[in-house]
């Protein structure tokens, strides 16, 4: 179900707002725009749908509009144009007291230095939703002790902000949007200003969340890898335009064009990518039907001495290597069965690239990608290895 | 021939549109600034008398107290009110003392409270900002006895107008430093008091003024000093105090005891700026 829908929106700021929305629609850069006009471009045309329970990561380097796009969700930026949807409601023609509603009870924000208010206790902070909101005080108080018990923080909830770390204060950013109970989480860059292994430990634990609670994630980073290992989806921007969006693995294999791509050559892509993209046709042999003069002839053709066995509807069988098959053909054997091995490794097509290359580098023969036990295609290390490498995978469609 | 050229243009009547628009105001209003003058006359009076009927030594004590507590227990401030206070009151300069406090209690919390409000505006509007900042540059530029002018000519003679004098000329620490001390709050809080959906007045109260305090207590204790500043200026148009006495020593030239007034000015000056400053600590 879709929970918030973007609909051609568009930000500009500052003054000469027509004449800067006649320069982008001719398509003139950012930077010609703001020497011409003095008007920048925040977010242009911006259309995109998120669904309930989705984590959707806005990603793009500094300046591409991204703090903006969020806070358009919410309105703390009032849109120049276009329509935002939050449960179907439009957002953008609410009036304020509607607009405090929908703030208070649908959605929360968490920030990238934290947000924390200084002069309040780790306790206060977390209340300050359900504080204004009018929530009675001993109310707020358990629900707010309880979102820093999940958080682990409760014995600091009398300290202030200030006394804690940084990674225990953006728990506290966490807890005090969970207390509130919204249904989106919009969280810009909420990992960027910690260090790589506390970044790590949260976005593992924003990932469990998810599991648990569902809720619907707006997610913001400028790190590639940090939107492959957390989104459902991914949007890229580029100078307040959305380039491409897509799974991680689509982002990867089909990137929309050179910026993109550039963007994604530094990936760890073995987390990414999943086995699917970088199998190959397999050289199979009906088991039932051809014998072991056929496998040889086959095997000579396709230059490989291993060929993978199947049946008429292409389930995996196992395998026969060129060895078998020549010695069964001196013996004059007309059926494979008696030199068909199956101690071959298979593995799903969803399967992470990352988590086959330790077998694959014990195993003797190449790994078989197995679906509902069709053979799908076959992994050879060398393949493997140029797919991790190159900037577009061999399983997606090239555009060039 | 060059000192003429500008004679072309008839010397314009400035003094006159002011002294009309004085005028103007003083006959439409004379019931209201009487009326002021009267009640503000009236309490400020029973407030001296108020202060009179603690005995001496009591009020020192109380003043000592206040102050070894406000500085976190230290000996100096409480020492130094003792000492001070029983100086003044040693010259018999008692009454007198008084009549000042009075007159910087009563200027510094009218100005507080009209700046503070003002403070407020100017930070949430640009508009009000541009409008006001001037204003504010004018006030300050001019000398403090500028503003007796119109004091006399709304209120006569007495405290009461020393007190309009002495808020006008001290108002504008309070106003600069309020706007300051909102403006100054990281948009990043502002930001999130907005998205949990923050009224304005929820995000004044919880957020803005708690955390413009201390810059806001900054400008508070400038505004106190400048209105102990104007006691001796609105002792000239007969507001009581300390002021008077320094004033005139200095007419009649007695250098002892105008120095015996104006070091007692400068004791009272010390225990108040140390007093509001150490009331601003940070606690978080
Ligand atoms: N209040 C504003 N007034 C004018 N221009 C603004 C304003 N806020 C943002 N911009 C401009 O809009 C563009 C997008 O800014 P935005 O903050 O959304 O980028 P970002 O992708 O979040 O960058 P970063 O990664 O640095 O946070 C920038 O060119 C910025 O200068
Ligand atoms: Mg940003």
């Amino acid at each position: 179900m879709e929970k918030i829908k973007v609909e051609h929106v568009t930000k500009i700021f500052g003054k000469h707002i027509n004449a800067a929305m006649k320069l982008v629609e001719q398509k003139k850069s950012k930077t010609e725009i703001l020497k011409e006009t003095g008007a920048t471009i925040g977010v242009y045309d911006a259309n995109f749908t998120v669904n309930e329970g989705e984590i959707f990561v806005i990603m793009g380097l500094s300046g591409s509009g991204k703090s903006t796009l969020i806070r358009l969700l919410n309105r703390l930026i009032d849109p120049t144009n276009g329509n935002i949807y939050i449960d179907g409601q439009n957002i953008s023609k609410l009036n304020k007291k509607e607009l405090r509603k929908i703030r208070r009870d649908k959605m929360s924000m968490v920030f990238q230095n934290f947000g924390l208010f200084p002069h309040r206790t780790i306790l206060q902070n977390t209340e300050y939703g359900l504080e204004i909101k009018g929530v009675p005080k001993e109310e707020r108080r358990l629900k707010a002790e309880k979102a820093l018990d999940n958080a682990g923080l409760l014995p600091y909830k009398d300290q202030y902000p200030s006394q804690l770390s940084g990674g225990m204060q953006q728990r506290v950013g966490l807890a005090r949007a969970l207390a509130n109970d919204p249904d989106i989480l919009l969280m810009d860059e909420a990992f960027s200003a910690l260090d790589p292994l506390i970044r790590k430990e949260m976005q593992d634990e924003l990932l469990d969340l998810q599991q648990r609670m569902k809720k619907t994630i707006v997610f913001i980073t400028h790190d590639l890898n940090e939107a492959l290992r957390i989104g459902d989806r991914i949007a890229l921007m580029k100078d307040g335009e959305i380039i491409q969006i897509g799974t991680g693995e689509e982002i990867l294999t089909n990137p929309a064009n050179d910026y993109v791509r550039s963007f994604t050559e530094d990936v760890d892509r073995s987390k990414v990518l999943t086995v699917e993209n970088a199998m190959i046709r397999p050289v199979s042999i009906n088991v039932e039907a051809d014998g072991p003069k056929v496998a040889l002839q086959l095997m000579r053709e396709e230059k490989v001495s291993v060929i993978l066995a199947v049946d008429k509807q292409r389930n995996f069988k196992g395998y026969i290597t060129a060895n078998d098959a020549l010695e069964a053909s001196k013996r004059g054997e007309r059926h494979l069965h008696g030199i068909l091995r199956n101690d071959m490794q298979t593995v799903p097509p969803d399967t992470l690239i990352q988590d086959v290359l330790g077998p694959m580098s014990d195993s003797p023969t190449p790994i078989a990608v197995v679906e509902n036990g069709k053979l799908l295609g076959v992994l050879i290390r060398g393949v493997v290895i140029e797919t991790l490498s190159s900037s577009n995978g061999n399983g997606g469609v090239d555009d060039e | 021939m060059m000192n003429k050229m500008l004679d072309f243009i008839p010397s314009l009547p400035v003094a006159d549109w002011v002294e009309t628009f004085m005028d103007l105001l003083t006959d439409n209003f004379a019931s209201m600034f009487s009326f002021i003058q009267k009640w503000g006359k009236n309490s400020m009076e029973s407030f001296t008398d108020l202060l009179l009927l603690i005995p001496p030594i009591l009020f020192i004590l109380i003043v000592a107290i206040i102050a070894f507590f406000a500085t976190k227990k230290k000996f100096g401030l409480a020492v130094f009110t003792i000492v001070g206070l029983t100086f003044i009151y040693n010259q018999d300069l008692w009454k007198e003392l008084m009549n000042t406090v009075t007159l910087v209690v009563f200027s510094s919390i009218i100005a507080i409270i009209i700046g503070i409000p003002i403070g407020i505006l100017m930070s949430k509007s640009n508009v009000a900002e541009n409008i006001i900042k001037p204003i504010l540059d004018f006030m300050q530029t001019m000398p403090g006895f500028v503003y007796l002018i119109p004091a006399v000519a709304f209120f006569g003679i007495g405290v009461v107008p020393g007190v309009f004098a002495s808020v006008i000329f001290a108002l504008p620490p309070t106003v600069r430093f309020t706007n300051l001390g909102i403006r100054q709050v990281p948009k990043e809080l502002v930001e999130a008091a907005d998205s949990y959906g923050s009224t304005g007045w929820q995000k004044l109260y919880k957020l803005e003024l708690p955390l413009a305090k201390s810059t806001i207590m900054a400008g508070i204790n400038q505004t106190v000093l400048l209105s102990l500043s104007m006691v001796v200026i609105a002792s000239m148009i007969g507001a009581p105090g300390l002021g008077r006495d320094v004033l005139s020593a200095l007419q009649r030239a007695q250098v002892g005891n105008g120095f015996v007034a104006g070091i007692s000015l400068v004791i009272f000056a010390i225990i108040i700026d140390r007093l509001t400053q150490s009331l601003n600590k940070k606690k978080y």
